[in-house]
Order: C-alpha cells, then sequence, then structure tokens
C-alpha cells in the first residue's frame, strides 16, 4: 500500500518531469497566463535567443493592470508607456501564437477572473502566471502559483518551471460561518492568525465545513489571499460546486472527455491520515466581520475593535506598527468605526466577481452613498459586467451614485488613472494595503464587498450587521 | 548571467520587518518593457519626496551607502507581488546581496534568475551583520559564495546554506532555459504520457 498523500503531493507527483538528486524538480505547466506588465521582457528575452512558445495552445494572455476602466476606454490609451506596454501583449500574443483577450473584446478582464470563467482553469492542473495572486486558481484544485518573469519565459520556452517542493500545511476552518461574514474575512483573519510569513515555505490546503460551505467565488477569494499569508498556493479539493461550475466553460471538456475528467478530478482530495507539517484550525463561528487598520494584510481586526498601539506588538512589529499608524493617520485607542472614508472601491481579483457584485448590491439597494463620497465598482471582467447588468445590480449601483466602471484592475493597484491622493482614505476590496499601492500617500482599508458597501452608506468603516 | 564572484562591498542596515515589492520599486515604473534603468527608482516612496528630491534620512541617500552592494534586511523581506522589477530595480542600483530571517518566496526565486544572492539567517546572526553595517562606508564586509561565508568587518565569519542547484548556476552564470531544453526529450515524453492520461489538459 502507498503512503497517504496530500491533494498538494498527487497534484505534483503528476506532473514531475524529471527529478534530480537534490530533490530539484522541473515540473509541467498545464496552463500558462500572461498579462501585459510581467511579460514584455520574457517574449523579448525569447526573440533574442531565437526561441518559441512550446505550447501557444496551453497559453492564454489579457491586459488587465494599465487598462482604462471609464467608460470611454475605446478612445485608446493616454498614457503612453501604459499604451506601450498593452500594445507589446498584442503584438507578442499575434506573433507567438497564444490564446488573446483584447482590451476591445467582451471577455477581457482580469487575468485570475477570465482564466476559470473561460474553462481554462480545471481541477488538477498546475497553472502558472507572472502574478503572485495566481494562487486564485486554488480554489480549483489545481496548484497555481505566481512567478517572475524570468520564469515566465522559462515556461513559455519549455512548458515547465524548475522548482523544489514545498511543505504542507493545512487550514481547517470548522463549522458554520454567522451572518455577515463571508469568505474575505475568512482570508483575511487567517493572514491575521498566520502573519505574512507564516505561510513561506508551504502550500496550504483549506478544508472543513465552512470551506466547504463556500461557493467557488468565495473559494477564488479564500485562495487568491494565500500568496498574502506567504504561501507558494492555496488549494481546496475538487467537488460537485468544482466540477458544476466547470461544466460548459468554452475550454471545459465535452462529452466523453468530460466524464474521463470528473472521474479523474474525483481522486483529488488528501487520503485520510496524510501528513501536513503545520495545521492551522479555526472556529467558523469565532470569525468577525474584519478590516485592517495598518500597511500589511496581516493587520487584521474585527470591526468592533479600536486601533491598536504600537506597544501592543513586539520585535521588529512595534516600529512597523509605528510607521503603519502614521502613515495610515491613525490614534490608537480611536474606535474602527470612526474611521471616516474618501473612498470606496470594490473590485479586483480578491473580490471582483457576480457574487461579490451581489453581496454589494443587497446592502445597497435602495440606499444612497455618503455626500461627498468617491464610490467605483469595476467589475473584474466584461461577462461579469454583463451579467450584473442584467441581473439589475448595475442600477442599483448608478442609483447608489456608485461609478459603474469596465473591467481591469484598476485602483486595487493602480497602474492606470484610477488612483488614491496623498491622504485620502479608502474602503477597498482589493488584497494589498501596502504604503502607495492604491496611489503615493493613500491610504487603505480591506475588508469584504459587503463590508465595502455598508461604508459607502455611512461615510465610515462600518460593522455590515448593523444593516442587515 | 554574470558569474557570481567573491566581493567585498559596504552593506546598507534595513531593519524595517515586511519591506514589500511595492516599497521597492513601485508600480508607476512597472510599465517599462525593459529589464534595466531601474536603479534610481528603487525604493521611489521612501527614498524621494513628492517634488523627487532625496529623503536625507533614507539610509541609501546618506554618503557611506550610496555605493552599498549589500543589504542587511528586517523579516520577511521582499512580500507582496511577483514583480521581478524588484531584484532588476535593486541590482541596477547595485545590490548583489540582501541577507534576512526570512524572504517571500517568489522574491527569493527571482533574486537566483538575475545573478543575485538572497541569504536566510538565523536572527542573531543578522542583528550581528545589522550593527556591523550600522558603523557605514568603512565596514566593508566580505561574501564568498564558493565557500558559503560572510566575513564581518570585524572578521567574524558566518555561514550560510544554499541550495546546491542554485549555488552552481551563480556560480556559472547558468542560463535555466538552456538547463532545461537539454531535457526536451522527458519534456516530450512526459507530454506524450500525461497528453493520453489527461487529453483535456
Ligand atoms: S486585481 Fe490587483 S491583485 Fe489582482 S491581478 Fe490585478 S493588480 Fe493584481
Amino acid at each position: 500500500m502507498t503512503a497517504p498523500k496530500t491533494l498538494y503531493d498527487k497534484i505534483w507527483n503528476d506532473h514531475v518531469v524529471h527529478e534530480a538528486e537534490d530533490g530539484t524538480c522541473l515540473l509541467y505547466i498545464d496552463r500558462h497566463l500572461v498579462h501585459e506588465v510581467t511579460s514584455p521582457q520574457a517574449f523579448e528575452g525569447l526573440r533574442m535567443a531565437g526561441r518559441t512558445v512550446r505550447a501557444p495552445e496551453k497559453t492564454i494572455a489579457v491586459p488587465d493592470h494599465n487598462v482604462p476602466t471609464t467608460l470611454d476606454r475605446a478612445k485608446g490609451i493616454d498614457n503612453e508607456e501604459s499604451r506601450i506596454q498593452v500594445e507589446a501583449l498584442d503584438k507578442n500574443a499575434k506573433d507567438f501564437g497564444i490564446h488573446y483577450y483584447p482590451v476591445s473584446d467582451v471577455r477581457q478582464g482580469i487575468v485570475h477572473i477570465v482564466g476559470p470563467e473561460q474553462g481554462w482553469t480545471l481541477p488538477g492542473m498546475t497553472v502558472v502566471c507572472g502574478d503572485s495572486h495566481t494562487a486564485t486558481h486554488g480554489a480549483f484544485g489545481a496548484l497555481a502559483h505566481g512567478i517572475g518573469t524570468s520564469e515566465v519565459e522559462h515556461v513559455l520556452a519549455t512548458q515547465t518551471l524548475i522548482q523544489k517542493k514545498s511543505k504542507n500545511m493545512k487550514v481547517e476552518i470548522t463549522g458554520k460561518l454567522r451572518p455577515g461574514v463571508t469568505a474575505k474575512d475568512i482570508t483575511l483573519s487567517v493572514i491575521g492568525e498566520t502573519g505574512t510569513a507564516g505561510g513561506t515555505g508551504y502550500v496550504i490546503e483549506y478544508c472543513g465545513e465552512a470551506i466547504r460551505d463556500l461557493s467557488m467565488e468565495g473559494r477564488m477569494t479564500v485562495c487568491n489571499m494565500a500568496i498574502e499569508g506567504g504561501a507558494r498556493a492555496g488549494l481546496i479539493a475538487p467537488d460537485e460546486k468544482t466540477f458544476e461550475y466547470c461544466k460548459g466553460r468554452p475550454h471545459a471538456p465535452k462529452g466523453a472527455e468530460w466524464e474521463a475528467a470528473v472521474a479523474y478530478w474525483k481522486t483529488l482530495f488528501t487520503d485520510e491520515g496524510a501528513h501536513f507539517d503545520k495545521v492551522i484550525t479555526i472556529k467558523g463561528e469565532d470569525i468577525a466581520p474584519v478590516v485592517t487598520w495598518g500597511t500589511s494584510p496581516e493587520d487584521v481586526l474585527p470591526i468592533t475593535s479600536t486601533v491598536p498601539s504600537a506597544d501592543d506588538f513586539s520585535g521588529g512589529k512595534v516600529d512597523a506598527a509605528k510607521r503603519s499608524l502614521e502613515y495610515m493617520g491613525l490614534t490608537s485607542g480611536q474606535k474602527l468605526t470612526d474611521i471616516e472614508i474618501d473612498t470606496v472601491f470594490i473590485g479586483s481579483c480578491t473580490n471582483g466577481r457576480i457574487e461579490d457584485l451581489r453581496a454589494a448590491a443587497e446592502i445597497l439597494k435602495g440606499k444612497k452613498i455618503k455626500d461627498g463620497l468617491r464610490a467605483m465598482i469595476v467589475p473584474g471582467s466584461g461577462l461579469v459586467r454583463a451579467q450584473a447588468e442584467e441581473e439589475g445590480l448595475a442600477d442599483i449601483f448608478k442609483e447608489a451614485g456608485f461609478e459603474w466602471r469596465l473591467a481591469g484592475c484598476s485602483m486595487c493597484l493602480a497602474m492606470n488613472p484610477d488612483q488614491l491622493t496623498p491622504g485620502e482614505r479608502c474602503a477597498a476590496t482589493s488584497n494589498r494595503n501596502f504604503e502607495g499601492r492604491q496611489g503615493r500617500g493613500g491610504r487603505t482599508h480591506l475588508m469584504s464587498p459587503a463590508m465595502a458597501a455598508a461604508a459607502a452608506i455611512t461615510g465610515r468603516l462600518t460593522d455590515v450587521r448593523e444593516m442587515m | 548571467m554574470d558569474k557570481f564572484e567573491t566581493f567585498s562591498g559596504v552593506a546598507a542596515p534595513m531593519p524595517l520587518v515586511n519591506i514589500d515589492t511595492d516599497m521597492i520599486i513601485p508600480k508607476q515604473f512597472l510599465k517599462t518593457i525593459k529589464r534595466s534603468g531601474l536603479g534610481v527608482h528603487a525604493f521611489d516612496e521612501m527614498r524621494y519626496d513628492d517634488d523627487g528630491n532625496e529623503i536625507p534620512d533614507f539610509v541609501l541617500n546618506q554618503a557611506a551607502y550610496r555605493e552599498a552592494s549589500i543589504l542587511i534586511a528586517g523579516d520577511n523581506f521582499g512580500c507582496g507581488s511577483s514583480r521581478e522589477h524588484a531584484p532588476w530595480a535593486l541590482s541596477d542600483f547595485g545590490i548583489k546581496v540582501v541577507v534576512s530571517t526570512s524572504f517571500a518566496d517568489i522574491f527569493f526565486n527571482n533574486c537566483f534568475k538575475n545573478g543575485m544572492l538572497p541569504i536566510v539567517l538565523p536572527q542573531e546572526q543578522v542583528d550581528l551583520l545589522m550593527k556591523d553595517a550600522e558603523k557605514g562606508a568603512n565596514a566593508r564586509v566580505e561574501i564568498n559564495l564558493e565557500d558559503q561565508t560572510i566575513t564581518s568587518s570585524d572578521g567574524d565569519v558566518i555561514q550560510f546554506d544554499i541550495d546546491p542547484f542554485r549555488k552552481h548556476c551563480l556560480l556559472n552564470g547558468l542560463d535555466d532555459i538552456g538547463l532545461t531544453l537539454e531535457k526536451a526529450a522527458s519534456i516530450d515524453s512526459f507530454e506524450a504520457k500525461a497528453g493520453a492520461a489527461r487529453p483535456w489538459a
């Protein structure tokens, strides 16, 4: 009998092309996603070395970071460097014959939303992208992680990656979540518990009843932020919900191939008794709606708390906390719900899917945002946008006073004109609250879409449970 | 890639924990389609004020550290995005080695692809090197990859670990892609086998 294996072990084993004596492996890559920011130098490298893309049919490109999200974007990109970067991707996709969703295509969107939506991401696959939030695709039970540009070039040329195996970590969320608590609160709370380096060297498998209960959208939100906990990847074992989501997608298998795929996918779970190097268990009922107060995703607190003081920390974190409090313009002891905001951003690969928009609309229905507030909703893809319009969500947002944008990364990292100004405070559904992330001097509080919607109405950080 | 040779250089202290890739190279500089020229923008928001003037307090703006080739950093250096612009910017500035108690995974990988050496050491040894770095430009630290040693300005010798394959590539300036393409036959046979077992992939 073979030793019991984790889900990660199984996917890994099925993709090893070659293993050296020291354990360095050549791992086969099933899907390579490409965006405009981290790829130009990789394609340039191929050209310089006279190399081609080994498997163009497994390579998918879409521009997302630099694209304008205003309604007039058909007129082109004003910023010259951004335009050049997007044009470079247009050209590279064409020259090397890879699947491409240009800005003008309704299927364009954030790469991590487009991949699953089009059925490129499937259980048991290895998926990489020159982008740290590739972890998102782990929600399908795919081994998915971010790589640097040199590795992008390596995958383009060889369809493989040189890798050493990570350790196994289990994060179990037991029982049920309380009302008002979402996938975003789970993933932030886990990082609050482990710290941003807690997952370094590990691949995390998320499991437990609260994870099983999540929709595919919610599972993607959880896995998306595995990287914020330092992990190489996050994984969730595929189940009927996963198969249901994949079925019928443009690039999912059909007919007999579908049956064979499902049969294989059903073998993708962690065996009874398999070994994990680290285990974290959190009770679902202990998770509250949370927000971040500082400039690291680990700076997480329940919305009912107060701003901490640097003295609450130890070691190197004391100075970091001092710096964060100053940067964020907060006073320790202040109630989180007394923090006033200037801007609300709902979108990103963490929370830019249809279910996220539904959750925001649920809170915003028939309400208006606080006077003077800047608020925008940026759907994660053109198809999410179309569906939200069909379901009447777009009207709710517009009536409430939100700007209803076109798809892209937008104010998640502010590479396009959607930026915070110095000191501007934002309730954001994205994944990073780093200094300057949303614009130089901008102040970011991370939270769920429902919490961001609630904040839009009151103009301050708000406990969404008071509005339910 | 250039071969990684033994050298001695100035080490700059950056004790802050969780120095993320947005700090190392903010996104406005990710719009380049080249690898070079990012050094002047390294640590942009910590290094320059809103008008583009240098902030005198920032370590790399101080006379003693302008020529630094080694960074001694706080925990979890390089966390955040996968942008290889972070090591490109550091390398273009002249940094060849970063020492910390821990690194973010992708940043750590990216360093090796660019001939840079990230070194993980226990807290006490990082503390020792941090103190040494605080002495300024006269305190030159030697890095010897062959022997896997760091020699402080006081002559303390610290041994470090490194993956043998990565060491071999750095020392010989080897290109990963070239090495992998030598295994093309294994990739072909893997594709044939996997294509039969999982035709949908
Ligand atoms: S939405 Fe934000 S985190 Fe996601 S891919 Fe775009 S920039 Fe990165």
